[in-house]
């Protein structure tokens, strides 16, 4: 017999708000503690953004290239996909041939998707 | 074998004799959350270790052997010497999101990291969409990154913020994928429902070649979302010093630098329990003695040792390929990973319908 539960309790989402404070407990505690340890000086080229040793010159926050925008756009697509292949993938075999047909149509239409980026070029780095 | 969660729920019948219950579950809940902050915080420094010793015997070098025997106590004045730099406040970066990524970085490697099984009653959460959460709570850490990238107000961190977003949501699908293919031979999603279906031979064995193409696939992806070994152009550090945290220091780049190390071994770990059986021993159908010998051997050790194992061969990869340009990284995801997993998706129905697995 395979149990998981850790000290009986079943309640998966007490021990998920365990792990999230515990996540957070983690950086405040580790940040709490270098600053208490930590030395303190001034200095007024300190707070200025690492750039080759000479001032920024222009915009940081910039516009950027519209390349990334584009898979980010595609990767919405399939992983909505994903998302939905993952609760006919734990029924595969109790939904049988008519499970089968649905997802497969859904499948092709996702090819499709992906086929059409393809033939336009959207998977391109330009 | 016996079970961990024996004794676990006998310390937690003890409390409950003495004390109300919220009041026992709280302090079950305290002890839990300071074993993973204990267990996440070792595993680390193991890590860098690991790290650095490996490198070092794949370019015939000794590696740190100075601290302590062989050493060991390395990583523990890193991490100190980490404690004790000073945390620069800058006077051009968006405060608030600064301050905000790290928390993020964090909060989705151990989030992922409590979902791994590390043996027999030894999970901390077991939903009953185990492997989809992972995967749902370790996509955070695109987050944090944008964010650190974004908010440093530097045009390194932006340039590697953002090809860290394209490589990771990338290859995100790829593992996405191959999950689900091994979902569709395990026909559930509990991480411990996933290991219990692999006791009597292990996925990589029983759904032989989709499964060896998804475990390929998946490591590759894995490398890529881990920003490692050939796909680490986010830091590339001869082009971008540090690449999106190149504006944190001290113990705030130490929160990167440790979620990316328990990234690799969170990577690996989900690799072992997909394809290698998690925590179950190494058995073979009708061979009863090997099998029970195999059993001898505790589960934990059996889940690190494979994650170990995995971790070798990504940080071999490290070593091996050179850095790819960002074009060819996402031709190599999209133009071949994904159509190849498509097929491959396909190819394992196809062989549990026919019935063609072990």
């Amino acid at each position: 017999m395979i149990s998981s539960a850790i000290f009986g309790i079943g309640n998966n989402g007490l021990m998920a708000i365990t792990a999230l404070l515990t996540g957070i407990g983690l950086v405040f505690l580790a940040l709490w503690i270098a600053k208490l340890i930590s030395p303190r000086s001034y200095n007024l080229q300190k707070g200025e953004a690492y750039e080759c040793g000479i001032p920024t010159r222009g915009e940081s926050m910039a516009q950027f290239k519209i390349g990334y925008y584009l898979f980010a756009i595609l990767f919405l697509m399939f992983d909505v996909e994903t998302v939905f292949l993952f609760p006919w993938a734990v029924r595969m075999r109790e939904l049988g041939v008519d499970g089968l047909i649905s997802i497969a149509v859904f499948f092709g239409i996702l090819v499709l998707g992906l086929v059409y980026a393809w033939r336009k070029g959207a998977l391109e780095w330009k | 074998m016996q079970s961990l969660s024996v004794n676990t729920v006998w310390v937690n019948e003890w409390l409950t004799q003495y004390m109300p219950s919220w009041l026992a579950t709280t302090i079950e809940c305290v002890v839990v959350g300071v074993g993973i902050l204990l267990v996440y915080a070792l595993l680390a420094l193991f890590y860098i270790y690991y790290e650095r010793k490996l490198c070092a015997a794949f370019q015939c070098r000794l590696g740190p052997n100075r601290v302590g025997p062989m050493g060991l106590l390395q990583s523990f004045a890193d991490m100190f010497k980490m404690l004790i730099k000073e945390i620069i406040t800058l006077n051009h970066v968006d405060q608030f999101l600064y301050a905000l990524a790290p928390y993020l970085v964090i909060i989705a490697s151990v989030l992922a990291f409590a979902v791994l099984p590390w043996g027999d009653g030894l999970q901390i959460i077991d939903f009953n969409i185990g492997i989809f959460f992972l995967i749902a709570v370790s996509s955070i850490g695109v987050l944090g990154i944008l964010l650190a990238g974004w908010s440093s107000n530097n045009k390194y961190t932006l340039i590697g913020s953002l090809r860290a977003g394209a490589q990771m949501v990338s290859y995100e699908l790829s593992i996405g994928l191959s999950v689900i293919t091994m979902v569709c031979l395990a026909g559930t999603m509990t991480v411990g429902g996933i290991v219990a279906e692999q006791s009597d031979l292990w996925f990589i064995f029983k759904g032989h070649v989709p499964a060896i193409i998804a475990f390929v696939i998946y490591m590759i992806a894995g490398t890529a979302e881990t920003n490692r070994g050939p796909f680490d152009l986010p830091e590339a550090e001869s082009e971008l010093t540090a690449g999106y945290h190149t504006e944190y220091s001290g113990m705030h780049f130490g929160f990167y630098y440790l979620a990316e190390y328990l990234n690799l071994f969170i990577v690996s770990g989900v690799a072992a329990l997909l394809f290698f059986g998690g925590w179950m021993p190494f058995h073979i159908p009708g061979w009863e003695t090997f099998n029970n010998i195999m059993d001898f051997i505790p589960g934990t050790i059996w889940f690190l040792g494979k994650a170990f194992v995995l971790s070798f061969v990504i940080i071999w990869f490290k070593w091996t390929f050179p850095r790819l340009r960002i074009d060819q990284l996402l031709a190599l995801e999209w133009k071949y990973l994904l159509p190849i997993n498509l097929v491959n998706l396909v190819l394992m129905v196809l062989i549990i319908i026919f019935g063609w697995h072990f």
